[in-house]
């Protein structure tokens, strides 16, 4: 332990065993989509992701309640968590960016309008539309159908908007030290997050069996499911990060004013709500 | 020939000691384990710097297979497949492997010690973003080794040759990028947290040295594209696995979207690799001019700028993809206003020096070079830039020239100068000024032999990223393989040199150079494990 008041921890195993995990898992989820076997290898990877996720974390909840963080240990946590968020922000831009360039640009050039209409060359009988339902070439088969945004959509943005209220009020409970009533309304932000993802997996089966909209189905398809599909992924992460605050408020681990943690989980479950907004008006609505 | 040289400072004229220094600390792991499972940013800082030279010597043997088999037309070496192989990994591994993570060795050992913190603002998850990076290079290389080769596509991997046409080893490739790019945002997520966190009380933002300042901006940028370089490797994965068809027009997709995302990363990574750079000189010019640096507020903003500025001229790499008229346009002038902030900085250098007393230490040399070379690299971005000359130029080892001066005499010589100059601070032992001379001219004249000679062969229409040419091409390039296997056997000398240095040599003082004014020159050389425990007493200097 050093003598200034800043904690540097000593050295920890977690780091070093967490990259050998990565390492595994992504070694056989290469082995397994190129040669078709390795999921093992991709399981024993994963597990051991999470399971030294799970350790270091553990640690660092140990340190916090030994007192050996100070105000400034706190602020570097939060720059972190912050940082971070603007990172996956990015993340999402990139996929937003290219639904609007195919949107704006490449769909209907290859019909043959604007500077570079000479595309159309390519499939004199291509039509450009959006949601693009038949795509230029013959081999590739588009979907029949395209989701309505005034369904399952509309009802999901209802659940994550939800959510991210129920949330607040839980964590304004917390700062006034009302312990019960922020587990509640943190157990209802949960179970609206849950059916959240209950739903998005309705409506992807719906899709795959009834709408011919699959991965393979041209840009809509392979958009569609990249937004939704990542932005599920990160509800999942969030509702699992929400369910660990779910139970360390249970075992008392947080105080009025000293809850990072509990912060930090809420800042990405908001971030995951802001993306789901810009995905309802942007996949479905327009 | 060091003798004109002035007298290092002595050992009893330094303070020693400034800040809380350490009493020794718990018993901590030995051998491997220590450097396995450390949170110290000192150890971090080395293994960082070795990884990168290790990568850096692999990248270079890459090149120099290229140069042997271009040294005279014709097929003598490799088979094109090999080749594309070697020009891609070469790439890959420089870019990736060798140059980013210096610069990121160089923050791990000064950032803390310009900014008087006793270590970075998150150790554990310091040692995870470095054992990251040996996992996702091993993978890379191993690509070599598998069915069909490993990626032959250009560093730059466009699509479709990456996709449709690619080998099957792609996917691991994919996914070892995605560690690389994993490892990156953590490194910059920590980098900005110590500086906008840990510094000294009093030290305001506009008081940090400039290599602070560089890395901050430098993180930003890193914390903003590394992610979009994994949505686009995640498209291509999903193209390439789930047959999706972002890059692919029969689908409604384009290839063309892949380079607008590639270069929306790669024109902001190409400032990542060179503002780090400009810290550097920035400290190391006003040290040995004994001059604080002319214009410091003008750098900063200078920094800020073209990193804002980067944002928006990706498409100048796109110039013949067939653009949209405004497109070249907006794009031909964005690129031409980075000039402007860049140029400011060239002036602050030249000023800094102007009426200075300056020597010549192998740190300086280097730190000089760099003015002089970078710019001729900026002239030739300059000329690319212009749309319509860009037609003739692109795709030809014009560009090479271009990006291999502000990389290699750029980028690469700014880590080395570092090197020079912080080694004294690092083991307490000056560098041989003798051997770093060898080094610094071999050098000097190795890069300009390879690199010079191309601009001519480039704008007589010699194709980059081809085994072979026609034979008007042949003298140019026997002299460019010629000057890189000077550059190359050159590099045996700074390894020796380091290793040197490390072993003992002239004994060192606190403040190693008589200029040099930074916090990390109040502390003892070489610096003890744990530093600024309790925060130092900083005093602004005036800029
Ligand atoms: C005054 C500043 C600069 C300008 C105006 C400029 C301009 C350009 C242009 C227009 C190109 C595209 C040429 C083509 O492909 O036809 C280019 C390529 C390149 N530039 Fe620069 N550049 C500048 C500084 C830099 C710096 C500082 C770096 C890196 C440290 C850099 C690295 C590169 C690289 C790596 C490529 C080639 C990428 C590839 O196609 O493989 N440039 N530059
Ligand atoms: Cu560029």
């Amino acid at each position: 332990m050093s003598g200034g008041s800043y904690y540097v921890p000593e050295s920890s195993k977690w780091p070093a065993l967490g990259s050998l995990a990565v390492g595994t898992m992504m070694v056989g989820l290469g082995a397994l989509l190129v040669h078709g076997r390795g999921a093992l290898v991709m399981t024993l990877g994963l597990v051991a992701v999470l399971s030294v996720m799970y350790l270091w974390f553990r640690d660092v909840v140990h340190e916090s309640r030994r007192g050996l963080y100070d105000a400034q240990m706190d602020r570097s946590f939060r720059w972190g968590m912050g940082w971070f968020i603007f990172s996956e922000v990015m993340f999402f831009a990139a996929f937003f960016g290219s639904l609007f360039y195919v949107r704006t640009f490449a769909v209907p050039w290859l019909d043959g309008e604007g500077a570079k209409g000479v595309a159309a060359l390519l499939w004199p009988d291509f039509t450009a539309s959006w949601p693009l339902l038949n795509p230029p070439s013959a081999d590739i088969s588009g979907p029949h159908e395209a989701v309505s945004p005034w369904q399952l959509p509309l009802v999901n943005t209802l659940f994550l908007v939800s959510s991210s209220i129920t949330l607040t009020i839980s964590h304004e409970a917390l700062k006034e030290g009302y312990r019960l009533t922020a587990r509640n309304w943190l157990i209802g932000t949960l179970v609206l997050g849950i059916s959240f993802l209950v739903v998005q997996g309705f409506e992807y089966y719906e899709a795959y069996a009834h709408y011919g909209l699959t991965l393979q189905a041209g840009i809509y398809g392979s958009t569609f499911f990249l937004l939704t599909g990542f932005h599920g992924l990160h509800v999942t992460i969030g509702a699992i990060t929400l369910a660990v605050m779910l139970g360390r408020i249970i075992k008392g681990h947080f105080t009025r004013d000293d809850h990072f943690a509990f912060e930090a989980a809420a800042w990405y479950w908001h971030f995951v709500d802001v993306v789901w907004i810009g995905l309802f008006l942007f996949v479905y609505v327009f | 020939m060091a003798s004109n040289l002035p007298p290092k400072p002595t050992l009893e004229h330094s303070t020693t000691t400034s800040g809380g220094l350490a009493h020794e600390h718990h018993e901590r792991p030995r051998g491997m384990l220590r450097w396995l499972l450390t949170t110290n940013h000192k150890e971090i800082g080395t293994l960082y710097l070795i990884f990168s030279l290790t990568m850096f010597f692999i990248g270079g043997i890459f090149a120099l297979v290229v140069r042997a088999e271009l040294f005279q037309p014709g097929l003598q070496l490799v088979q094109p497949e090999f080749f594309n192989q070697m020009t891609t990994m070469h790439g890959l591994i420089m870019v990736f492997g060798a140059v980013m993570p210096a610069f990121v060795g160089l923050a791990n050992w000064m950032v803390p010690l310009q900014v008087g913190a006793p270590d970075m603002a998150l150790p554990r998850l310091n040692n995870f973003s470095f054992w990251l990076l040996p996992v996702a290079f091993t993978l890379l290389l191993s690509t070599l080794l598998m069915p069909g080769g490993g990626p032959n596509f250009g560093w730059t991997f466009y699509a479709p040759l990456s996709t449709t046409y690619a080998p099957p080893s792609t996917t691991f490739f994919i996914l070892s990028l995605h560690m690389a790019g994993i490892s990156s945002i953590l490194g910059a997520i920590n980098i900005i947290a110590t500086i906008l966190n840990l510094r000294a009380p009093g030290m305001r933002l506009m008081d940090m040295p400039l290599f602070v300042w560089t890395w901050l901006i430098t993180a930003f940028l890193l914390i903003a594209v590394m992610p979009i370089l994994a949505g686009v490797i995640t498209m291509m994965l999903m193209d390439i696995n789930f047959g999706t068809s972002f890059f692919n027009a029969a689908g409604g997709g384009d290839p063309v979207l892949f380079q607008h995302l590639f270069w929306f990363f790669g024109h902001p990574e190409v400032y990542i690799m060179i503002l780090p750079a400009f810290g550097i000189v920035s400290a190391i010019i006003p040290t040995f001019a004994r001059k604080p640096l002319f214009g410091y507020a003008s750098m900063v903003y200078a920094t800020a700028s073209i990193a804002i500025l980067s944002f928006l001229v990706w498409a100048h790499h796109m110039f013949v993809v067939g653009l949209p008229l405004v497109a070249e346009l907006f794009f031909m002038f964005t690129t031409m206003l980075i000039a402007v902030p860049t140029g400011v900085k060239v002036f602050n250098w030249i000023a800094t020096l102007f009426q200075g007393s300056i020597t010549f230490e192998t740190a300086m040399l280097f730190a000089l070079a760099f003015v002089v070379l970078f710019s001729i690299g900026g002239f030739s971005g300059l000329m690319l830039a212009i749309a319509p000359a860009d037609f003739q130029y692109h795709d030809t080892y014009f560009v090479v020239a271009h990006f291999h001066y502000v990389l290699v005499p750029g980028a690469i010589f700014a880590i080395m100068a570092g090197v020079y100059y912080w080694l004294p601070k690092w083991t307490g032992h000056y560098p041989d000024e003798r051997l770093g001379r060898w080094h610094f001219w071999m050098s000097v004249i190795g890069v300009n032999l390879t690199f010079f000679p191309m601009h001519f062969s480039g704008l007589a229409g010699m194709p980059r990223r081809i085994p072979d040419y026609a034979l008007q091409f042949a003298d140019f390039n026997m002299v460019s393989s010629v000057g890189a296997l000077m550059f190359g056997v050159s590099q045996l000398l700074f390894v020796w040199g380091v290793i040197k240095c490390v072993r003992g040599g002239e004994k060192a003082p606190a403040k190693a150079w008589e200029g040099a004014e930074d916090l990390e020159w109040s502390v003892p050389s070489p610096a003890p494990l744990h530093t600024f425990d309790t925060p130092p007493d900083f005093k602004p200097v005036t800029h």
